[in-house]
């Protein structure tokens, strides 16, 4: 049961001797204290806690480590070490797009997830890509101006 | 100095009236300033630190800000109500003019000039044709804060030599910084020894344990101890993840007896007028006149979850019998002292020290877990971090209370109200742990051995109000009395949610004057204009009658809408108009929102902007969707698809004005947008629909059964 696993963390190679059944939200936290994943409820229904697993947005509380095996992962602690990413984060610090910030990595990541698939996303697409995730505080229409100017921005770059 | 005081001291610089309660010089060159409020995900602690610089002359990376820490910090009460703006914020302004003044006279002798001609920039002291310059640190050894706080004149008018404007500026949160990239809540602190825990409880936290196999749960795997207290349960473990799951075997191991007030859910109405209540009249104003008609009409709401996305969490720490709890909580000093009647131990050897965690709407489980980890801690000298699970989160943790309003009117024969009758049924809407002395209320406390007693709830009176919050209808109405009815018990435990009784009463007041109008035929926004002569309501309202092109909407497509609602939370606090667009089809889709509203003296403006904008889009989710539910056995509501709130694919555009009011005292804005959002959707789903929703939430259910009807 407690065979390595390794995986790619933010471009690192990355090895753990942990449970192998474990939600890989408790090995990022606990065992790598990579807190920028968060729980909230450990059902994938409220996506704090997601992470970009090999391109593709992922409830990493309900996601067990042997899963991504040999995998590529990024979280909250690696978005300013990606162009689309750090794109994002900047986003969000200048919208001021956050009340609490619980929600908001895990929202980041989708939307990281999203744009590097699809730089110009239709709102029916960025309503699909963010309904896994939830926010309480009501913070939405600060989110979609940040990833509106994300989009611009990247509108731009392929023109240049 | 003079002893002339031109204003009675702030409520809690009476109470603490020492500058060194409030400041300090021992983190120099940074100043210290210690709060009573604290960070709920509101952004307050950037208003408050700009408040604090303002008077300093300082910048916001020139402060070392000490919040809601029982050892540093002055107890301010709760951060609740919408006032730390107006408390936290006059408190600051008192003690921080004083200081600023003393800085000011020992600045003008190093500098040699009069101390009028002093300016501040930055921290720095200088005067205009000296080239000399002195700063704070340089200065400090030569001020003694520990000198009682005055009110000053001279000190007051001194804030004019502060020369940067920093009150008024969009200043951007730090704190998001590190909580935009890594971890900085409460759940990401780590102490030393550390053990995790879980509690077992059941959905009706208050049940009882009737019988617990302890071996059983012992011998599961990542259960390192068990706490067990009368019907208090909590498993330890040092690995998060195995403790974890090992929880759905854990509560096969307990049978519970369900509290003797649990019943199956009735509908609101019926539950909220068949239970005990006391009846007693609150407010009469004027006098009835002869009616030539009679109008009637009650509104609920049902009782809504907090619903944060993080769950509750708090660590606790005993080192040489003095006992540490770090809590999200909204009242340290108030939490401390509970912990302490809950625990049987003196406050002396307690300390609460604030963290940041998710969002705080109101007396939620913050305090209840604090509880939880200080009592495990007591019972076994561990270090321990509790973390609520969803499922206690959606069901533990007090609901917002359900109540009902009914409005009689007596018209005349042009339709003009000549009286006004209003009657609220509802439990609680404050039952924070503190706020009732003599009262603890903190679940742990209540399930352990020896218990403590859970106490008969009360309410809070008007003008503030819990339940009657927002009852007066803040129209000119010639005539008004309003009946309370006070429920003691209800099936579920409540307290303070956002806006406490003004959503509800709000929405009512402002659906029943919709409905008023449509049956005299007058424009919903005339009709509310011939009621008001207060200047700042009316410049709303038209300013969002503007905005919303009210005067065109005849000409949305069939099935759109328009609806308003208005309201000025307490009737003495922040103002905000609400027009909500809505097109209906199998559901209410709320597609644009239209929004201005008035705090005073506008601290942050874009702090401020988000607190109304996440106002209209939580009051949203409550209209459209939320309401908890129970059967005999459990609270079912107690999983996000159990209890469901809005999703991205329902947020509609919103855009919000603010009309700033530069020589008004500043308020708080975070509670105003509830009321009026809530009855904007039900007026503009009358207008669309020509169907009246009286009851929340306006759920695809309640659609179909208004329009089958």
């Amino acid at each position: 049961m407690s065979n390595s696993t390794q995986f790619q963390l933010n471009g690192k190679l990355c090895e753990v001797t942990t449970n192998e059944n474990t939600p890989l939200l408790y090995v990022l936290r606990n065992d790598l204290d990579q807190k920028g994943s968060r729980f909230g409820c450990g059902t994938g229904n409220c996506g704090a806690c997601t992470v970009i697993v090999d391109g593709t947005a992922t409830q990493s509380c309900n996601t067990p480590l042997w899963s991504v095996s040999q995998k590529n992962i990024w979280t909250a602690e690696g978005l300013a070490l990606d162009p689309i990413g750090k794109l994002v984060q900047e986003a969000f610090v200048r919208e001021q797009a956050a009340q609490c910030g619980y929600c908001i990595n895990g929202i980041m990541m989708s939307i990281t997830a999203l744009l590097k698939k699809n730089p110009n996303p239709s709102r029916a697409e960025q309503n699909a890509a963010l309904d896994a995730n939830l926010c309480r505080c009501g913070t939405h229409v600060r989110i979609f101006k940040a990833l509106a100017s994300v989009v611009e921005t990247l509108s731009k770059e392929a023109v240049a | 100095m003079s002893n002339v005081q031109t204003n009675p001291l702030p409520t809690y610089i009476q109470s603490h009236p020492m500058l060194n309660q409030w400041f300090a010089l021992d983190q120099l060159p940074l100043l210290t300033v210690y709060s009573g409020k604290v960070e709920l995900g509101q952004g307050i602690q950037t208003a408050l630190q700009q408040i604090a610089c303002q008077e300093l002359g300082i910048t916001l990376d020139q402060i070392h800000w000490v919040a809601g820490n029982t050892q540093h910090s002055p107890n301010e009460w709760y951060t609740a109500g919408s006032q730390s703006i107006e408390n936290g914020g006059a408190s600051l302004r008192c003690a921080l003019s004083h200081a600023r003044w003393l800085f000011l006279n020992a600045a003008a002798k190093a500098l040699n000039v009069n101390v009028h001609d002093v300016q501040i920039k930055a921290g720095i002291f200088s005067c205009s044709g000296v080239s000399k310059t002195v700063t704070y640190a340089e200065l400090a050894s030569q001020i003694d804060i520990h000198i009682p706080i005055e009110a000053l004149p001279e000190a007051a008018a001194s804030s004019s030599q502060v020369k940067e404007a920093i009150i008024g500026q969009s200043i951007p949160r730090k704190d998001l910084l590190d909580k935009l990239s890594s971890g900085a809540f409460i759940h990401d602190v780590v102490l030393p020894e550390m053990y995790h825990a879980r509690m077992l409880r059941h959905s009706h936290a208050q049940s009882t344990i009737q019988s617990v196999d302890l071996d059983a749960i012992k011998a599961l795997n990542g259960v390192e101890q068990v706490v067990l207290s009368g019907s208090f349960l909590a498993i330890l473990g040092k690995n998060e993840a195995a403790l974890v799951a090992s929880l759905p075997k854990a509560h096969q191991c307990v049978q519970w007896q369900l509290p003797s007030f649990v019943e199956r859910q009735r509908p609101i109405e019926e539950i909220l007028t068949t239970l005990p209540a006391s009846d007693k009249i609150v407010f009469n104003k004027g006098e009835a006149s002869a009616s030539a008609s009679q109008m009637t009409a009650r509104y609920t709401r049902p009782f809504i979850a907090h619903a944060s996305i993080g769950p509750a969490c708090a660590l606790a720490q005993m080192v040489d019998g003095h006992l540490t709890v770090w809590s999200h909580t909204q009242g340290s000093h108030l939490l401390r002292d509970q912990i302490a009647v809950g625990l049987r131990q003196d406050a002396s050897t307690i300390d609460v020290i604030h963290l940041h965690g998710a969002g705080c709407y109101g007396h939620n489980s913050a305090d209840d877990v604090a509880f939880d980890a200080a009592f495990i801690t007591q019972q076994t000298g561990l270090t321990v971090r509790v973390q609520w699970t969803r499922e206690e989160e959606l069901s533990a943790t007090p609901f917002g209370s359900a109540s009902m309003m009914q409005i009689d009117a007596g018209l005349d024969e042009n339709g003009r109200i000549v009286s006004w009758q209003s009657e609220v049924w509802s439990p609680t809407h404050i039952a924070r742990p503190g706020c009732w002395q003599g009262t603890i209320n903190l679940l742990g406390a209540w399930m352990i051995d020896p218990p403590h007693p859970v106490d008969a709830t009360q309410d809070v009176p008007l003008p503030n109000g819990g339940g009657l919050r927002n009852a007066v209808a803040i129209y000119d109405f010639a005539h008004q009395e309003i009946r309370h009815h006070m429920l003691p018990q209800v099936p579920v435990r409540t307290s303070a949610l956002r806006s406490l009784g003004a959503y509800l009463n709000v929405y009512a007041i402002e659906s029943f004057l919709d409905e008023l109008a449509e049956s005299i035929g007058q424009d919903p926004i005339d009709l509310r204009l011939s009621y008001l002569s207060d200047p700042r309501s009316i410049a709303l309202i038209q300013r969002v009658a503007q905005m919303s092109n009210w005067a065109q909407r005849d000409q949305l497509p069939e099935g759109t809408a328009l609806g308003i609602g208005f309201g000025r939370y307490k009737n003495f606090g922040a103002y905000c108009a609400v027009v909500v667009q809505v097109r209906v089809e199998e559901k209410i889709h709320v597609e644009k929102v239209w929004s201005t509203a008035d705090a005073g003296r506008i601290i942050n403006p874009d702090g401020l902007l988000n607190q109304i904008e996440g106002g209209i889009i939580q009051a949203i989710s409550w209209t459209l969707k939320e309401q908890a539910t129970w059967d005999d056995l459990n609270i079912t509501s107690n999983t996000w698809d159990t209890y469901p709130i809005l999703n991205f694919s329902e947020v509609p555009e919103v855009m919000v004005e603010l009309l700033d009011q530069p020589n008004a005292p500043s308020l708080g804005g975070g509670e105003a947008a509830a009321g009026p959002t809530g009855a904007a959707i039900a007026n503009a789903l009358n207008a669309a629909l020509g169907v009246r929703a009286r009851h929340l939430p306006l759920s695809p259910d309640r659609l179909a059964q208004l329009i089958a009807s």
